[in-house]
């Protein structure tokens, strides 16, 4: 049994690295889902934090944890001031304007010549170990679990319900906004460090339009209601490629066919399953969907 | 100089005729189509099908793939965005079911064409050279610029003075009073969906015809950029996404001539994030930044 399961973890460990990572990001693009806001941005944060754990372990010698801890960090500095521009902006706006960003990023990284241009940087140690990711992964659920029944979780899904409403009552909405902001650039900047431990090489390219709008489907198609959505959603669809290898060329339509089921069937993601009727009942008071 | 000109003018057109179907269904519809670079794809490979499968000329295959496309977005509508209309989903879900579209139609084509570049079969596809001082300009490409120019007129004309685009113009305002005035609302969001699709189809064989290539991916460019024509031009605004094409391929053609080439995409972008953050409302905006 015990064998079994680690011939399981060595014939399949990098997809549950991978499992793990795009939980993380899964995550971070949730915590502004659940304040209300569709930014899109998160593929940029996992770049920041990404080359910058990479580069201070090259030129600087930096250790890797804390490599890493740099790598989030910026990435949460960078989305300071890009959330006080970008949230006076809503709903598609703020979408496209967070998207506008990480295009822009991705081309400083691509003429620029330290981050190794459009070949990227290569050699990446492989240092990122799975415990390393699931345990990220824990804290990071724990927290935002808790969160939501904290100050901060009851203002940002005031603010989420109705932005007057929640103002009104003296929630400083920008404000709340803004951390929900830089809150999932940090754990995106986080992330973006170990997926680079893991892939040994990044380029601009990886983390383009597709890998932002993927980030969103993990966290829409999981759910929103709660953190557990985004991490069985994320899990689902990294797995999905592999479970489905036997269709091989019938693989991105069955794929494509299960995403449309999902968000045509289970407005509010896989994680309501089980609540199928209470969704239709919080739909007819009209406080289900988000966003 | 002129040659750079004629091209920057050429490529907007192309951005336009996108644009403006992307944009109509955005004003009338609030909903972001993810699926319209992969009408444009379809436009071009059903332009391909006439002419290298059944033999059509190209005068033929044209309205061919433009109908094609049109009924394609009707299709569209009725499986991925219809369902969530009726349930009164948010934005994000049509988002991510035209993705879902996306996902299975580029896969579709691959399997019949695969992923490679495909040209026409030689002959088929109408080419000639104007001459002007020392400048050799394509004709063809004049051709899509008579003809885009236009289209958008005639997308005017219908939008601004027609029955079918007061219905039109009624459902963006409201669809629920249109509907009590009387209005036919399916019919006019079919009408919506088959216009704008047909006019990205449209872009795409155009496209195809001028390079002589077509490839599952050739919509992928004109994805992030009919965003950023649409922003620049006030969102859902059809005069100001034709202006807003226009701006972009000047602005590209410009940055290729006076920037390195890997910055061509900063222009796009850098724009698109600057008027987002200046002037939300873009040129022809009214109301931007409370619109979710």
């Amino acid at each position: 049994m015990i064998e079994a399961t680690l011939d399981f973890l060595s014939a399949y460990s990098t997809l549950i690295a991978l499992v793990g990572v795009n939980a993380l990001l899964a995550l971070s693009v949730w915590v502004t889902l659940y304040a209300g806001q569709l930014t899109l941005g998160n593929a940029a944060f996992m770049a920041v934090g990404a080359y910058v754990a990479a580069l201070l372990e090259r030129h600087l010698g930096t250790p890797f944890p804390l490599a890493l801890a740099c790598g989030a960090a910026v990435a949460a500095l960078v989305a300071v001031p890009l959330g006080l521009t970008v949230f006076r902006l809503r709903g598609v706006y703020l979408a496209i304007a967070t998207l506008a960003f990480g295009e822009v990023l991705r081309v400083i990284l691509l003429a620029t010549p330290i981050t190794g241009g459009g070949q990227g940087l290569n050699g990446i140690p492989p240092t990122t170990e799975l415990w390393h990711i699931y345990l990220s992964l824990a804290v990071v659920a724990y927290v935002l679990w808790r969160v939501q029944g904290a100050t901060v979780g009851r203002a940002w899904a005031a603010v989420r319900e109705d932005e007057i409403a929640a103002a009104s009552q003296g929630i400083a909405v920008r404000r709340y906004k803004l951390a929900a902001f830089v809150a999932g650039a940090l754990v995106a900047g986080w992330a973006g460090g170990l997926s680079a431990h893991i892939t040994f090489s990044i380029e601009p390219n990886d983390f383009a339009f597709g890998k932002a709008v993927q980030i969103l489907v993990f966290a829409v198609v999981g759910g929103i209601p709660n953190p557990l959505g985004p991490i069985f959603g994320a899990a689902l669809f990294t797995a999905l490629p592999e479970l489905l290898r036997p269709l091989r060329d019938y693989r991105d339509i069955f794929q494509g066919l299960v995403l449309l089921a999902v968000i045509i069937y289970l407005p509010r993601g896989l994680v309501t399953v089980s609540q199928l009727r209470r969704t239709r009942r919080l739909q007819q008071i009209g406080a289900a969907d988000v966003a | 100089m002129l040659e750079q000109l004629y091209n920057a003018i050429f490529i907007g057109s192309i951005y336009a005729l996108f644009a403006v179907g992307f944009a109509l269904v955005f004003s009338v519809l609030d909903i972001l189509n993810l699926a319209h670079p992969t009408v444009f794809m379809l436009g071009a490979f059903a332009a391909l099908f006439a002419i290298g499968t059944l033999g059509l000329p190209w005068y033929v295959a044209v309205p061919f793939a433009v109908v094609a496309s049109g009924l394609f977005g009707i299709a569209l509508d009725r499986i991925a965005f219809a369902p969530l209309r009726r349930r009164g989903a948010p934005p994000l879900s049509a988002m991510i079911s035209s993705l879902a579209i996306t996902l299975i139609v580029v896969r579709l084509v691959e399997l019949r064409y695969g992923g490679d570049f495909i040209t026409f079969p030689s002959g088929t596809v109408p080419s000639f050279l104007i001459r002007i001082g020392d400048a050799t300009l394509e004709g063809v490409r004049l051709a899509i610029i008579l003809l885009a120019v236009g289209l958008m007129a005639g997308l005017t004309f219908l939008v601004r003075q027609t029955q079918l685009g007061r219905d039109i113009r009624a459902l963006a305002e409201n669809p629920r009073a249109a509907r009590i005035l009387g209005v036919d609302v399916e019919r006019a969001i079919a009408a919506t969906f088959f216009i704008s699709s047909a006019l990205g189809g449209l872009a795409g064989v155009l496209l195809g015809f001028a390079y002589n290539s077509v490839d599952s991916k050739m919509g992928l460019p004109l994805e992030l950029r009919a965003f950023t024509v649409m922003v620049v031009g006030g969102m859902g605004s059809l005069p100001g996404a034709v202006v807003g094409a226009y701006v972009l391929g000047l602005g590209e053609v410009a940055s290729l001539v006076y920037l390195p080439a890997e910055l061509r995409d900063a222009f796009a972008f850098g724009l698109l994030f600057l008027v987002l953050i200046v002037r939300p409302t873009g040129l022809f905006g009214q109301r931007a930044t409370d619109r979710a």
